[in-house]
């Protein structure tokens, strides 16, 4: 413990204490909500075809996209009834996990 | 003279296999910081005790023209000998011969002297410096994989197993070390990692260094796969050496006992703990104050530092170390110290080492983040590691303990065999002013002045239950006592558990939350 040291509050069950705080815990995301309605990438791959286009109706069920990832074509199936808002990538984009594919309404 | 030619002849024969895979690769190797595999063993070993073996084996691969190839003893080095004194066996990947890769004879031995080390009860130390599977060998190299993994596994808990990262060591060979004790990383030389950085590049486009993926920084402080870090093979050497005087040879011996030492005085355990429990301290300090010569060797230093785990030891036996650190983070447990400290407890168990803990917890960090991470299954391994074992278990409560960390960090109801007190401790469901915003919340609400209020229940609260004496009324504490006296009364504990026997019910293994 070196002297004079800055150290930061980490508040449990009310109480603060005075201690060094971690990389991991000042860098943690905080959490959102998910929105249903945002479709996100589960996979980082490639977008290797896009089967809807903006403002067309879709049921539960329609395929959406197929994203190649992990030397599998994964179809991306709608969870619900709903309009295209948004399509946010192009055919032959490579999208990291987590990135916005399609935005319904 | 026919004698005098053969001997010759196998003078000739060993001086070519010492070269490995030639001048040239010998100065490649040095020049990225490296020792040679024979090299390294001189210098880890006591001096002219290692004796090798299988030194003449060659592969008999023969596609892609293999046949025309001779790789000296393999790509790699075994053999015996002794780290003061203790025996141990030993491989060295010889990344000069193709590149450290693992073929059939190559693998096979390494099994050899996994088998051998295993037979014999002593340690096994296997340094990594390999390329991967040697791909002219195709499912034969990786069926080598597959009989050290198993080995790996099957000699878990019965001889001590250490793994060194001398270089890279990626795809499947990296389970090897990860299924040993210890794992033991260099800066600038190990590489560990699954999938290297070419094909991350690939597949996701993300550009990533060996050393930011998998470096010896990032396996000692990011994802807890090392045990200890050093700046040069030297380093790293002398700490294998040390590790090894604290640990038995085998899970039916105790560790060797040396000679006792009162611990450095300028350690006051009485002036290290600040009475104000939101204050915080290095935890480090009291272990110090209590082991023979102030001599702690920690372990995992740099990862999940809310828990400090390490060797220290007490009248010349090897004790192990649990302690939460209220200087990181408070101290909490959360997933990565409950997991650093479990898997130390089994490791302490399984090789007849005591475990003393010394406790000063907050509680557990709260966040949707370690929910989800799975705090709770993590969190259980610690109970689990705990009730679990039959090596002396001897707890220090110094300060807070409170609700389920209390429980966690060896209560006497996880059966600890002995349960001591600092007078400063306090054992209680929760902290004071959380314990109070919920009694005597009707109180606080209806005041006039909620805060003035607030203070005044908070005080009474704390007279009545942040103390030792609560659980010492109920035996949940065996003796409150003076700091200074700590030493002694671990001394005490340890001696009177020497013969300790407890059978737990048979069965073929438990199922600890992984």
């Amino acid at each position: 413990m070196k002297e004079n040291e800055n150290l930061g509050f980490l508040n449990i069950n009310s109480s603060l204490y005075k201690t060094r705080l971690s990389s991991k815990f000042i860098n943690r995301k905080s959490y959102k909500p998910v929105d249903p309605k945002i479709i996100l990438s589960f996979i980082p791959g490639t977008v290797l075809d896009i089967l809807v286009t903006k403002g067309q109706k879709v049921r539960k069920g329609d395929e959406l996209m197929i994203l190649d990832a992990m030397k599998m074509q994964n179809k991306l199936k709608c969870a619900f009834d709903g309009t295209i808002k948004k399509i946010c990538v192009n055919r032959g984009d490579r999208v990291s996990k987590g990135s916005v594919l399609i935005e319904l309404r | 003279m026919v004698v005098n030619k053969k001997i010759r002849e196998l003078q000739e024969k060993r001086k070519k296999v010492f070269l490995g895979g030639g001048e040239q690769a010998i100065e490649k190797q040095k020049a990225m910081g490296k020792r040679t595999a024979r090299e390294r063993i001189m210098t880890l070993l006591d001096k002219d005790s290692f004796m090798e073996y299988d030194m003449f084996v060659e592969h008999d691969a023969r596609d892609f023209d293999m046949d025309k190839k001779s790789l000296p003893s393999d790509g790699v080095i075994i053999g015996c000998g002794t780290i003061y004194g203790a025996p141990v066996a030993i491989f060295a990947q010889d990344f000069t011969v193709a590149g450290g890769s693992l073929g059939l004879m190559h693998s096979r031995k390494i099994t050899k002297i996994m088998d051998h080390a295993l037979k014999m009860r002593m340690p096994l130390i296997g340094i990594n410096d390999s390329g991967g599977a040697r791909i002219q060998e195709g499912v034969n190299s990786l069926a080598g994989y597959g009989e050290i993994f198993f080995r790996n596994t099957i000699s878990s808990g019965v001889i001590p197993q250490i793994s060194v990262i001398l270089g890279p060591c990626a795809g499947g060979a990296v389970y090897s070390p990860a299924l040993t004790d210890f794992v033991f990383v260099v800066d600038n030389i190990s590489k560990m990692f699954i999938t290297g950085p070419e094909v991350i590049k690939t597949v996701l486009g993300e550009e990533i260094s060996m050393e930011e993926l998998g470096g010896a920084r990032v396996h000692s402080e990011i994802t807890g796969n090392a045990h200890f870090f050093a700046h040069s093979e030297e380093e790293c050497f002398e700490q294998i050496k040390k590790l090894i005087t604290f640990i038995p040879w085998s899970n039916s011996r105790k560790a060797r006992a040396f000679e006792p030492g009162e611990p450095d005085k300028s350690y006051n355990p009485e002036k290290i703990v600040p009475g104000d429990p939101t204050l915080p301290y290095d935890v480090k300090d009291v272990i110090k104050s209590v082991v023979d010569k102030s001599d702690f060797f920690e372990i995992m230093e740099h990862y999940a530092k809310n828990i400090v785990i390490g060797f220290g030891r007490m009248g010349g036996r090897t004790a192990g170390f649990v302690a939460n650190q209220p200087i990181e983070m408070a101290g909490v447990l959360d997933v990565d110290s409950s997991d650093k400290a479990a898997r130390f407890i089994r490791y302490c168990d399984a090789f007849n080492i005591p475990i003393i803990t010394l406790v000063d917890l907050p509680g557990y960090l709260p966040g949707v983040d370690q929910e989800y991470a799975g705090v709770i299954r993590h969190g259980a391994k610690v109970l689990y590691a705990y009730s679990e074992a039959t090596v002396p278990k001897i707890t220090v409560i110094l300060r807070k303990a409170y609700g389920g960390g209390y429980i966690a960090m060896s209560s006497r109801h996880l059966r600890a065999d002995f349960v001591f007190a600092w007078p400063t401790a306090e054992i209680a469901v929760m902290g004071p002013e959380g314990a109070a915003n919920i009694i005597f919340r009707k109180e606080i609400m209806s005041s006039d002045d909620p805060d003035g209020m607030r203070k005044q229940k908070v005080d009474e609260y704390k007279a009545k239950f942040a103390n030792p004496y609560v659980a010492a009324s109920r035996g949940y504490v065996d003796a409150v006592i003076e700091p200074k006296e700590t030493r002694s009364f671990l001394l005490h504990a340890i001696e009177a558990s020497e013969n300790k026997e407890v059978k737990l019910p048979e069965k073929k293994h438990g199922l600890p939350p992984f």
